[in-house]
């Protein structure tokens, strides 16, 4: 059976990233002119990563799906950026970022990496601010934090409640710059289509001209991915629209791994779902739980009252309130992770307490305003505020806003080993797009943390030790006859597509997948259901190759071709997923699986027997893929049961 | 409370930038009054779909008021009859049962229609590569807390880098100037120390470029801050007028 090499360097936990550093290959800048990467997204680790690699003299092909680089889904973050600074004093160290960050996974991340992001966290920040991000600010001019989910001290740094937006937008202008200056050479609105390998090496990838339909290959020394994550499976997520796993999945089928596909994370303060003609949903920034409380009613009447219209929330008063994340977990009271705080709102749901149309429970800033003033949290949060009135048409200043979990962020993803590097050499994965750092959990505010931390301070060392083999290499022509092959293979599929010419429209389909996922391989799963889910994912795909509809032409404009492409990897990531949901016999993080609690309802791990990250090998159309197991040696920390109670 | 209503649609059609377009008009019966403008544009897709046409192409991403995608003219105002949002945020209950409701692309010589109602925008993505960043490389950089900012000056940088590079407030102006996105970037980077060194630099570069890529002159009609999503306020072009001027006068 093949062995995974994680490749993690020996020594101690705190010096493996300096060691690594100190001895692994570097490209000299001569030969580093001579080198072509190709990076696949735009976002943050996208754009950190091609303007770092143009700058130390690479010459960097950069993709990107929307009609500029500034758009990618990083943007949409709002509320903050994790660093282990201190800057507050409140005792807060590279080992308590590092520690809270692998708790918060519950234990299934690795050690080396996520002590290696705590370490390279605070340069983020330092670099961010030179580029003119503009993050809030005390009255002494000195950079203000909060605090996030999962974390008992103020680390996170935030621009208002755009944060993605103002750290995407400082990573874009550095490309810019280097677009300028032809380091980078950037394709607008072009999709990849597929990874080219020769010999058994990255190679190039064939993407598609969205203007022009037709299908380009493109050659390099090494392809990065920075896709980001494959939640938008579900159909109805916080992703943007054109957020899919296409990139990652044709990776997976030329050979990389996919690593704990199930490990998905449900937001818990996200704006309920509204009617069938939803087409996403919005996120409200975990930053509002520093000041908001979460509440239900405590009585079933009260909650029964408000669904019918006969009761306000603001008529309950305070006994009659059930703040049931205080309640349950006191240490950490509305702040417990994400995975914690969504499942509770479903326990209530569930049990009858919901309000809005039932699957909503209420976020009060009444105290808050009562606290603080108004102005205080109109500063604070006024953005967010504004964005729920215009959507929900109610003033949250005035009476709670109603919220309730929705897919989020994928912690699976390509599996990575601690260079980066996927299992298919020269290929490389970063960002959302990897598995590797945030393990069965991500907390708040790491996402932007990773992103960065691999774009502009991991993957251009690592990614040396890999390059300064290859500087011999000359290169490469797209005519070689794996490009040819890879670009028929795709033609046939555009083909197969547009021939089928059935009744069924994409999103139609795409509605009915999510629906499967969102009831089977959602927030609480079981093996009964994840069987049945497995089951309905293939007559799924039966329908949509029978029976899609794609109207236009291949060679053209398409955008329901450019769906239809996403929507048939998207059934097949739902498959492995629901495989390796059921494959999980434990619960953890954001995989809860109901056979697999504790007395009080709470995650029950089973680290004797599934402390190892899936690594699923594809074999083949219509075969099971194989199961290779990594196994996740803590060397350095003792796991224990997640406990945010006291 | 929201309720189902009936509209009436005209929708430029157009297949490339250089073929002449035109309006076609669509009837959407029981449209949910609480879904977004774009969930309707969706529903009008899936019908033509289902009627085996082509659905009408447009540009749309986040839907939640943040990448600036989305850029649709509706009943002549760049994203909608609302203020302070992008399209995508906009709502049915803003319309009446019975409306007609005309949707249009950006109309600017600086944004090429591509089809329909999607246009090409590289031209703000250029302005930018002209100088629209602080030439710091990665790494080496002082600590975060060397040089304090006061909080003013970080909060009208905030201000003005909320800009979201729609493209609404050249589309919104008479001359189809982009000075206000210009002036944003500019402000923004001229009001923090770090961006500060080569403030004279940047403010002439990306003028320059801005005239060579065809976009007209600001005479002052406060268009685009009427139109603006993110209320970038035009004491930003200000601004970048005496940030101009300072570095013509060292020249």
């Amino acid at each position: 059976m093949t062995q995974i090499n994680s490749k993690i360097p020996k020594g101690p936990l705190a010096e493996k990233w300096t060691n690594y550093k100190a001895h692994q290959k570097l490209v000299n800048p001569a030969n580093k002119r001579r080198l072509d990467i190709i990076v696949v997204g735009t976002g943050l680790a996208g754009a950190s990563a091609a303007a770092s690699l143009a700058e130390m003299g690479f010459n960097v092909l950069n993709f990107c799906i929307q009609d500029s680089p500034r758009r990618a889904h990083s943007i949409a973050a709002q509320g903050g950026i994790n660093a282990a600074k201190n800057y507050q004093n409140d005792g807060d160290s590279v080992y308590r970022l590092f520690y809270d960050t692998i708790k918060g996974g519950d234990y299934r991340a690795r050690e080396a990496n996520v002590h290696r992001l705590a370490e390279v966290s605070n340069s983020i920040i330092d670099q961010c601010v030179a580029q003119g991000v503009p993050f809030a600010r005390e009255y002494g001019g000195l950079l203000d934090n909060r605090s996030f989910g999962g974390a008992q001290v103020s680390r996170t740094f935030y621009a208002r409640g755009q944060t993605g937006q103002q750290l995407l937008l400082g990573a874009y202008s550095a490309l810019s710059r280097q677009v300028g200056l032809n380091k980078v050479k950037m394709y607008k609105r072009y999709e990849m289509v597929d990874v080219v390998v020769v010999d058994g090496r990255a190679r190039g990838i064939i993407a598609r001209n969205l203007i022009t339909g037709k299908l380009e290959r493109f050659a390099a020394h090494a392809v990065v991915i920075a896709t980001g994550g494959y939640v938008n499976t579900f159909f109805l997520s916080t992703n943007a629209m054109a957020s899919n796993g296409s990139a990652a999945w044709q990776c997976y089928k030329k050979g990389a791994y996919f690593a704990n596909p199930c490990m998905v994370q449900i937001h818990p303060t996200c704006i309920p779902v509204h009617g069938e003609f939803q087409s996403k949903l919005t996120l409200m920034s975990e930053s509002l739980r520093n000041d908001g409380r979460i509440w239900v009613p405590k009585k079933k009447e009260d909650a029964e009252a408000i669904r019918a219209g006969k009761l306000k929330p603001t008529q309950i008063n305070e006994e009659a309130r059930d703040y049931y994340l205080e309640r349950r977990y006191p240490a950490f009271g509305n702040l417990v992770p994400r995975d914690v705080a969504s499942r509770a709102a479903k326990e209530r749901c569930d049990a009858g307490y919901g309000v809005g149309a039932g699957q909503a429970v209420y976020l009060d800033f009444a105290e808050a305003i009562n606290r603080l003033g108004k102005d205080v949290v109109e500063a604070r949060y006024g953005n967010l505020f504004q964005m729920y009135e215009k959507i929900v048409d109610d003033n949250p200043y005035e009476t709670p806003m109603m919220i309730y979990p929705a897919l989020h962020y994928s912690m699976g993803g390509i599996w990575v080993d601690y260079e980066l590097m996927t299992s298919i050499p020269g290929l490389f994965a970063i960002g959302e797009a990897n598995f590797s750092d945030h393990g069965a959990n991500r907390l708040g505010a790491s996402a932007l943390m990773q992103g960065l931390a691999d774009g502009y301070f991991v993957l251009p060392y690592t990614i040396q030790n890999y390059l300064a083999d290859q500087i011999q290499v000359p290169r490469f022509s797209t005519d070689l006859p794996e490009f040819e092959e890879a670009e028929k293979h795709i033609k046939e599929r555009v083909d197969h597509l547009m021939s089928i010419n059935g009744k069924r429209s994409v999103d139609s389909l795409h509605k009915e997948l999510g629906h499967i996922m969102w009831d089977h391989v959602g927030m609480a799963r079981n093996a009964e259901g994840l069987k049945e889910a497995i089951d309905m994912l293939k007559k799924l795909k039966k329908e949509f190759w029978s029976n899609v509809r794609i109207p236009g032409k291949a060679g053209d404009l398409n955008v329901e071709l450019e769906k239809a492409l996403r929507l048939a990897d998207f059934i097949e990531i739902g498959e492995l997923m629901a495989h390796d949901s059921l494959d999980r016999a434990e619960s953890c993080g954001g995989h809860f699986r109901e056979e697999y609690q504790t007395p009080e309802g709470e995650a029950l791990r089973r680290d004797d027997e599934f402390s190892y990250v899936s690594c699923w090998e594809y074999q083949g159309e219509d075969k099971a893929p194989v199961m290779l197991k990594e196994p996740l040696d803590y060397e350095f920390i003792v796991r224990q049961q997640r406990n945010y109670k006291n | 409370m929201d309720k189902n209503i009936n509209i009436t649609l005209k929708v430029w059609r157009q297949k490339g930038p250089k073929e002449k377009g035109a309006f076609e008009t669509y009837q959407l019966k029981d449209i949910s009054q609480g879904s977004s403008f774009l969930e309707m544009l969706d529903i009008l897709n899936e019908q033509l779909v289902n009627d085996g046409k082509d659905p009408v192409v447009f540009d749309h991403d986040c839907r939640e008021g943040i990448c600036g995608m989305c850029s649709l003219y509706i009943d002549g105002h760049p994203h909608g009859p609302d203020s302070s949002i992008t399209t995508c945020q906009l709502h049915m209950r803003k319309f009446n049962d019975g409306a007609t409701i005309t949707v249009e692309p950006w109309r600017s010589a600086g944004f090429p229609v591509v089809r329909d109602l999607m246009v090409d925008r590289y031209a703000y993505d250029k302005i930018i590569q002209a100088g629209g960043f602080v030439s710091v490389n990665t790494g080496g950089v002082p600590d975060a807390n060397a040089i304090p900012i006061p909080k003013k000056d970080a909060d009208l940088a905030m201000d003005a880098a909320a800009c979201i590079g729609c493209g609404a407030c050249a589309a919104a102006c008479k001359n189809g100037s982009a000075m206000l996105f210009v002036s944003a970037k500019v402000s923004q980077l001229a009001l923090l120390p770090q961006g500060r060194a080569e403030a004279a630099r940047r403010a002439k570069a990306m003028v320059a470029k801005m005239d060579e890529l065809g976009f007209g002159n600001c005479t002052n009609t406060r268009a685009c801050e009427a139109e603006c999503p993110k209320d970038v306020s035009i004491s930003n072009i200000a601004r970048l007028n005496r940030e101009f001027v300072k570095a013509k006068l060292q020249d």
